[in-house]
């Protein structure tokens, strides 16, 4: 049996696409990413909707939240890195502080570039966006999250932060409908002695290590968090309670990430044992699949800091 | 394994212009075969810079491999972190580092990675691979010389879609203001960026008037007339200067010049015999 593996920024540009057919708002804006950021077919469609100001982040941005002072709903599409890196202030003023109307949709992000390094993982943006005050950060971990994601940062009014994945994930919402829903977690496995919480490629690496711990007897709990803000609270205070511990795997830094969300919120309402799994140093060279495993975010990985907060080890 | 490049470029006085032209031959090869075996890398980009990169350390720069960190060495700044390979070639043929470390180019735990990294490879001064950060830290490092009463001198070479970036501009204001004689800004004119050319994306013409408006020298040249680019790189000025080097992303191979989809694209093995061919002409 093979498994269908989806490049998410497909779905993301059939969707605008759709989305702009029937919506003439819709716009984008790109940094020389026409097809880093797959919008070749939207540019051949839409010419007149899709601006390229060119290898200029900081424009990019100011430039939407301009679009969007006109009524205009810009998708602003850039390497995560780029995007959310360089034009940290522009995010701030001229769309959080704004309130203007932009969606900021980060491509590639976590080490999805791999061997290109550092500078091009986009492993801090969780963190830097999240300190923005009210925009909220979605990340989508499938092609049918995706879809509705991308569909419901078009009709939300508001900044949003969109995070969209070139490493090929598998379906994990397994034809549950709505696939996604704003502010709302999936339980994608049950279970009762320890929560793996994880969001985007993590989480496929999660059910998978949930199905190793079963064979040792751990019953794993996993939480799909595709809107880290603002967090499902009532989801992730119920998996502490019912199940009393809690790892997070993310592909980014959990310093000011979704571990770091995750311990904010049960730091306040119900501590648990923890093991917070991330890319918390700038990563050596390797491909990408090396520095997931790399940084123990293997199913492998994953599991052993389970069963160490189980106790089983 | 060290190559003895070095010692032939500048053991017996300086390199004559016939010594450059092998020299950013060999590079254009290494360059080649490094890519293929890594599957990964930015062809175009390090073609259209083998000749800049060859005549800066072939005859302009005051560096030594053998001492990578002397205080005064000069400071050269790739800021189009992309064309990594031809950096690296360049480096490991000139002897800062061993030439077996390039098939270990990408590898797990390499030093090389798809961007120059200063902290595990001798002879870069700065990571670059975001564009539009390398000419801000070239122009530190001059207003550094100039604060120590040190005559090294700095060179950054800059993409031409990477003075999209307004940064560079900033860079250029103040180099202009402070009228720093001691540092030199290249720019790779190849005319392409990644996904198209730039006078269609986001125009840059007339660069030479643009960067004379803000204090600087410019010397249009063919960046790939070995002495044209060696007497642009060379001769004084009471400005800084700008070479606009015009050039021809993917130089040296027929099928790779001037065309947008060799930024990043690579090479088959039948492509890499057909281009080492035409290298070797
Ligand atoms: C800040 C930033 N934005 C986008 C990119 C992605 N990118 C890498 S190379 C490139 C095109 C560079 O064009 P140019 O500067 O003309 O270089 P060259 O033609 O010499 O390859 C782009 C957009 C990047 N590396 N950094
Ligand atoms: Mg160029």
């Amino acid at each position: 049996m093979s498994t269908v593996l989806t490049d998410c920024r497909v779905p993301f540009a059939h969707e605008l696409i759709e989305l702009a057919r029937a919506d003439e708002r819709i716009v984008a804006v790109c940094n020389d990413s026409v097809s880093s950021s797959n919008l070749g077919e939207f540019r051949s469609l839409f010419p007149e909707r899709m601006f390229n100001v060119g290898i200029a982040e900081q424009n990019m941005v100011g430039v939407a939240a301009g679009l969007a002072n006109a009524g205009l709903i810009p998708f602003v599409c850039a390497a995560s890195p780029f995007l959310t890196g360089r034009a940290t202030e522009q995010i701030k003023a001229d769309v959080a502080y704004s309130r203007a109307n932009v969606k900021l949709v980060g491509m590639s992000p976590g080490v999805s570039y791999g061997e290109l390094g550092p500078t091009h993982h986009s492993i801090e943006d969780i963190a830097w966006m999240r300190a923005l005050d009210g925009l909220p950060i979605v990340t989508p971990a499938d092609d049918e999250q995706t879809r509705e994601a991308v569909r419901w940062a078009a009709g939300h009014v508001g900044g949003v932060f969109l995070r969209i994945g070139r490493f090929k994930v598998p379906s994990v919402s397994g034809g549950q409908s709505p696939a996604f829903a704003f502010g709302q977690s999936n339980a994608v496995r049950a279970g009762t002695d320890v929560t793996i919480i994880a969001s985007g490629v993590t989480v496929s690496r999660a059910l998978a290590a949930a199905e190793l711990l079963a064979d040792q007897t751990v019953s794993a709990r996993v939480l799909n968090i595709s809107t880290i803000v603002p967090l499902d609270a009532a989801a992730v205070i119920a998996a502490a309670r019912e199940t009393g511990r809690i790892v997070v795997a993310e592909e980014s830094v959990s310093r000011g990430g979704l571990g770091g969300a995750v311990a904010e919120l049960l730091a306040e309402s119900n501590p648990v044992p923890m093991r917070l799994l991330g890319v918390n140093s700038f990563a050596p060279t390797g491909s990408v699949e090396f520095l997931l495993d790399h940084f123990g975010l293997s199913p492998e990985g994953i599991a052993a800091a389970a069963r160490e907060l189980v106790g089983r080890a | 394994m060290t190559s003895d490049w070095w010692q032939r470029l500048h053991a017996a006085g300086p390199a004559s212009t016939a010594d450059i032209a092998d020299f950013a031959a060999e590079i254009r090869r290494t360059t080649l075969v490094t890519i293929n075996r890594a599957g990964l890398g930015h062809i175009g980009g390090d073609y259209s810079v083998t000749d800049i990169l060859s005549t800066l350390y072939g005859r302009v720069l005051r560096v030594d491999p053998a001492n990578p960190d002397w205080a005064d060495r000069d400071r050269f700044i790739l800021s189009k972190g992309h064309a990594a390979v031809s950096l690296y070639s360049t480096l490991a043929l000139s002897g800062f580092f061993p030439l077996e470390w390039l098939e270990t180019f990408t590898g797990p735990l390499s030093a090389l990675n798809g961007h120059p990294n200063r902290n595990k490879v001798p002879g870069v001064e700065t990571n670059t691979g975001p564009l539009g950060h390398g000419f801000p830290v070239a122009l530190g490092c001059a207003l550094a010389a100039e604060l120590q009463g040190s005559d090294r001198r700095s060179y950054v070479v800059i993409g031409d879609g990477e003075l999209q970036e307004g940064s560079n501009w900033e860079a250029f204001m103040f180099g202009g203001h402070r009228r720093l004689t001691n540092l030199t800004a290249i720019i790779d004119r190849n005319r392409l960026q990644q996904g198209d050319r730039t006078e269609n994306t986001n125009s840059l013409d007339p660069l030479d008037a643009k960067v004379e408006a803000f204090g600087w020298e410019a010397r249009v040249i063919d960046g790939h007339d070995l002495e044209a680019l060696h007497s642009a790189l060379t001769a004084p000025s009471d400005r800084p200067v700008a070479v606009i080097a015009e050039t021809t992303k993917g130089k040296g191979v027929s099928f790779i010049e001037d065309r947008a989809e060799w930024h990043h694209k690579v090479p088959s093995a039948e492509q890499v015999a057909l281009a080492l061919e035409e290298l070797s002409r």
